[in-house]
């Protein structure tokens, strides 16, 4: 058990749009924790990101934000225009990141005009701004579209290096690259996150 | 040869000086305008500055002070109600273009200020429409460097600002504003079409040339300038109106530019082994 106080706190959340669409749903997710959120298709997992991010109605219970805590957010469907002359170092720039410790796969992407990277090279490079941004906490949403299975095993790879410095909390239908990338999943509507899950739907943290 | 004292007469210096300020700075506020999908709304604000600047020449304002009142006014309305997309930028410029005709006709010189307006007065540019100008280039400098990381994190990293709280109105509105003024400035000295020329198109040859952001706000600037350069020596030479041969040499870049795009793509995918190089490895 982590024994510093949460950066974000969720109690009893219900939250939606028009009506509600998740919960009640109560989470804690605490500094340098890699935490996975796994629902099937509908059932509410971005909306939660939403209302974390401030993006949501809140129907009942409560989002206590550490204060001062600063957000990143990973689209699931990031922006793309038809013409983007930025590169990836302008990209990350604008995320307010900087070019050090980049992976090396990522790296030459850097120096690529945006509109010229694949979905899948264009994904990846969104995901890494939101981790290269200097925010408490990163949000990413569906991070795995559009990435092919080694993509994907080197984004598990990335997200879990993270485990014990930064704290994310990821949303995803895909267990797998759950269990692989995160110190503890949840799962959102009640059945077990993975094979390693508890009752709970938590899975013990590495 | 007649257009070499032309073109050295003082009597241009502060016409020439006042272009060749707004010819570097409205590509650069252009590429933000196309970047955030706004370009149309530059024509939109060009129109309702224009409207404006006839109704506050009848209310004895200069027509950079006019103009500017009402494109102030149009980008604040579009900030407050949200206004965005293709069909609310088409009704401004509508709303824009009735307004400018009705104040034309129902005010003295109206008629022909409308169309000066409309096709542009660089040569009759004075003392308010450089200081005006280089106003606008002078804000462009010292606010841009802070506006365009905000604009650029707002365009692709939509949430970051909701997700941290932060107060977004004030680069929205700061750059609406910018352009606004651009636009006011732009078409009392280069016309309507003139001014929105060189919004979009030395933007666009940027966005289809350059190979990041930085050298973007290069070749935006530096080809609406040559545009700019190569109008001001043709048409004074030729004895034709600037506007139009500023459009029709920004058109006649783009087009060399697509064309040129367009070979060296060719030419690449001649290249041996272009083809495999695109296939997914094995």
């Amino acid at each position: 058990m982590s024994v510093s106080s949460p950066l974000l706190e969720v109690a009893d959340l219900r939250a939606g749009y028009r009506t509600p669409v998740v919960g009640p749903l109560s989470l804690a997710i605490h500094p340098g924790e890699v935490v996975g959120l796994w629902g099937a298709n509908g059932t509410g997992k971005s909306t939660l990101l939403h209302a974390i991010a401030r993006g949501a109605r809140v129907f009942s219970g409560r989002i206590q934000r550490k204060p001062g805590l600063t957000l990143a957010y990973q689209e699931q469907h990031p922006v793309r225009l038809p013409a983007m002359p930025l590169t990836g170092l302008d990209l990350l720039r604008a995320a307010g990141g900087h070019r050090t410790a980049v992976p090396e796969p990522i790296a030459p992407l850097l120096g690529r005009r945006l509109d010229r990277l694949s979905g899948g090279q264009y994904q990846l490079l969104t995901v890494w701004c939101a981790l290269a941004a200097p925010a408490d906490l990163i949000l990413l949403d569906e991070p795995t579209n559009n990435l092919d299975p080694e993509a994907e095993s080197l984004l598990a790879m990335v997200l879990g290096s993270q485990r014990g410095g930064r704290t994310v909390l990821v949303v995803s239908h895909e267990r797998a690259f759950l269990a692989a990338a995160c110190s503890r999943v949840i799962a959102l509507d009640g059945t077990p996150a993975d094979l390693d899950s508890g009752p709970t739907g938590e899975r013990p943290r590495d | 040869m007649t257009e070499t004292p032309l073109l050295l007469d003082p009597l241009f210096r502060v016409p020439f000086v006042t272009g060749l300020l707004l010819a570097a700075t409205l590509p650069v506020l252009g590429t933000l305008l196309l970047l955030r999908e706004e370009w149309l709304a530059a024509l939109g604000l060009a129109h309702l500055a224009a409207a404006s600047a006839l109704l506050g020449l009848a209310a004895g304002l200069p027509l950079v002070l006019g103009g500017g009142l009402g494109a102030l006014l149009g980008a604040l309305a579009k900030g407050a109600l949200e206004a965005r997309g293709n069909v609310t930028y088409g009704f401004m410029i509508l709303g824009g273009w009735s307004a400018l005709l009705l104040v034309a006709a129902n005010t003295a010189l109206g008629d022909s200020l409308s169309h000066a307006l409309i096709d542009g007065q660089l040569y009759f540019a004075g003392t308010i429409e450089l200081t005006a100008a280089a106003l606008l280039a002078a804000l462009a400098a010292l606010t841009l460097p802070w506006l365009t990381p905000r604009l650029l994190r707002a365009r692709f990293f939509p949430r970051y600002e909701t997700a941290n709280g932060l107060p977004t109105w004030r680069w929205h509105l700061g750059f609406d504003g910018l352009a606004a003024l651009g636009m006011a400035v732009g078409i009392a000295t280069l016309g309507i079409m003139g001014a929105f020329a060189l919004v979009l198109v030395p933007a666009w040859i940027a966005f289809r040339t350059a190979t990041g952001w930085g050298p973007t706000l290069a070749i935006a600037a530096v080809s609406g300038a040559l545009g700019y350069l190569g109008a001001f020596g043709l048409a004074l030479g030729l004895d034709q109106p600037f506007g139009p041969v500023l459009v029709a040499l920004l058109l006649v870049g783009a087009a060399l530019t697509s064309a040129l795009a367009r070979a060296r793509r060719r030419g690449s995918e001649s290249r041996p082994g272009a083809v495999e190089s695109r296939l997914p490895p094995a």
